[in-house]
């Protein structure tokens, strides 16, 4: 146990480190961008957390396929944890995205097929969630909420494709300094890039590792409840503990 | 093989039987249905040019909105009836039972589509009955179907289910959705099979990847 808290306080040390480095080169170290000025610096942000979504999608995913495989909780514990933490970043990729697009584009959004898939996914995790929030504890939500994981990483490729399909169709209406060009990502740029995803990979294994161990203590308060309420009562003092309903939550 | 098309017809004509004697589900799909494509009437000014322009994401949306209400009753009504036990005690697998429903469905919903496609071109002006959208509507009608029972047979045991399912379903069929969508732009523009042939693959993979997911995904739903 405290081998596992010792790492645990090495990695957010870690984690702590290389973000106050990621931050000095994204402010302070890198050259500011020379078509789009400042502005270009959130893209900094954008890549590493669009990335870190991913992964957590892949992780539903994989979680999920193993829960059923196996119905061991704990990939059901790692499933959650993923889709709560993935749900903040790609909330995250989508502000900053928007917020670099309108002064680059010209648009808060557009049919690209990037960010159509990215918003249709962000609703198929949030309808993900809100099923676990509904649903009473137990291994049925546990089933049919990998069921639902499953259901959203087999459509991810389907809505790519259709979302690439639909662009091609519909050239968006985007005017502004990067809407020819491609600009290139190395030197400096390449480098900061590489460090922020590498520091929000770690943000976010470290953020979904300690909604693990979280839902792993709710299991255990939900269990011994359980245990508690299946006693006989000894007195009618002792009651009022048993009648306490199981500890909800997504 | 004979068998098995036998049980999934079984099961798809108790829930046909059913239909007959209630009308539940066909007429709350058109009903509903009609009424979106209604309000857009007045919602969009509609001159010709305009008509062609919104009139095939107006009909679609109106068919996935109302297919929802209908995909809904169609697990509820075993869930009220306190069938639901008695379907999974029944000793076939779970994917004939899963076939069952889709089938069953399936007809709902083309049934549906039936009455609300004339409808939608009378008051669109546009022609959308042709043999392009008809294979369409059917393409539409598989894919709506498959996800639709998989994500009913998940939402059924949730509180607000009502709520639950549209919020499963809609994301989740949103390639269809675009490339019924793009097909229909295509057909009443006078466009031909070769200029959506792109969309035709899109909702085909979609049919074929989600039948398979979603059978073998319901096995795991009606488990107990």
């Amino acid at each position: 146990m405290t081998a596992l808290r010792n790492i645990r306080l090495v990695w957010l040390g870690l984690t702590a480190g290389l973000m106050a480095l990621t931050l000095w080169m994204i402010f302070l170290w890198v050259p500011t961008e020379i078509n789009q000025g400042n502005i270009q610096r959130s893209l900094y942000f954008h890549v590493p957390v669009a990335w870190t979504a991913m992964i957590a999608i892949l992780l539903i995913a994989v979680a999920s396929v193993a829960y059923l495989k196996t119905r061991d909780e704990k990939w059901d514990r790692l499933a959650v944890a993923g889709a709560e933490t993935g749900i903040i970043f790609a909330a995250l990729m989508l502000i900053t995205g928007m917020v670099w697009a309108k002064p680059v584009w010209g648009v808060w959004w557009t049919g690209e097929a990037k960010l159509t898939t990215t918003l249709i996914l962000f609703f198929i995790y949030v309808a993900y969630l809100m099923f676990r929030a509904y649903f009473p504890p137990g291994e049925q939500r546990r089933r049919l909420a990998a069921i639902i994981g499953v259901m959203g990483a087999v459509d991810t490729p389907i809505i790519y494709y259709g979302a690439q399909l639909w662009e091609r169709a519909h050239p968006a209406a985007v005017v502004g300094p990067l809407s020819e060009s491609d600009s290139s990502v190395d030197g400096p740029i390449g480098l900061t890039l590489m460090v922020a995803t590498l520091t929000f990979s770690a943000l976010f294994v470290y953020v979904a590792s300690e909604r693990y161990r979280l839902r792993k203590q709710e299991d255990e308060v939900t269990a011994l409840r359980r245990t508690i309420s299946l006693l006989p009562p000894r007195s009618a003092s002792s009651t009022d503990v048993t009648s306490g309903v199981p500890v909800g939550g997504a | 093989m004979g068998a098995s098309l036998a049980t999934v017809w079984t099961l798809a004509r108790k829930d046909l039987l059913l239909e007959l004697r209630s009308r539940d589900i066909v007429l709350a799909i058109v009903v509903f249905a009609l009424l979106v494509i209604t309000i857009f009437t007045f919602a969009v000014e509609l001159t010709p040019s305009r008509s062609m322009d919104v009139g095939p994401g107006v009909l679609w949306a109106a068919v996935a909105f109302a297919g929802v209400l209908g995909l809904n009753r169609s697990f509820a009504m075993e869930a009220e009836g306190d069938t639901l036990d008695g379907l999974m005690l029944t000793p076939v697998s779970r994917d004939l039972i899963f076939f069952g429903k889709m089938l069953g469905n399936f007809i709902f919903i083309t049934i549906a589509e039936i009455v609300i496609f004339p409808v939608f071109e009378a008051l669109f002006n546009i022609s959308v009955l042709q043999v392009e959208t008809i294979v369409i509507a059917l393409l539409a009608s598989i894919g709506f179907s498959a996800v639709g029972t998989a994500f009913a047979a998940v939402s059924v045991r949730v509180r607000s289910r009502e709520i639950m399912l549209p919020l499963l379903f809609l994301p989740a069929s949103v390639p269809l959705i675009m490339a019924a969508v793009e097909s229909t732009s295509v057909v009443v523009n006078g466009g031909s099979w070769s200029a959506f042939s792109d969309w035709l693959q899109l909702a085909i993979a979609f049919d074929v990847i989600f039948v398979i997911a979603s059978a073998v995904l319901f096995q795991f739903a009606l488990e107990n």
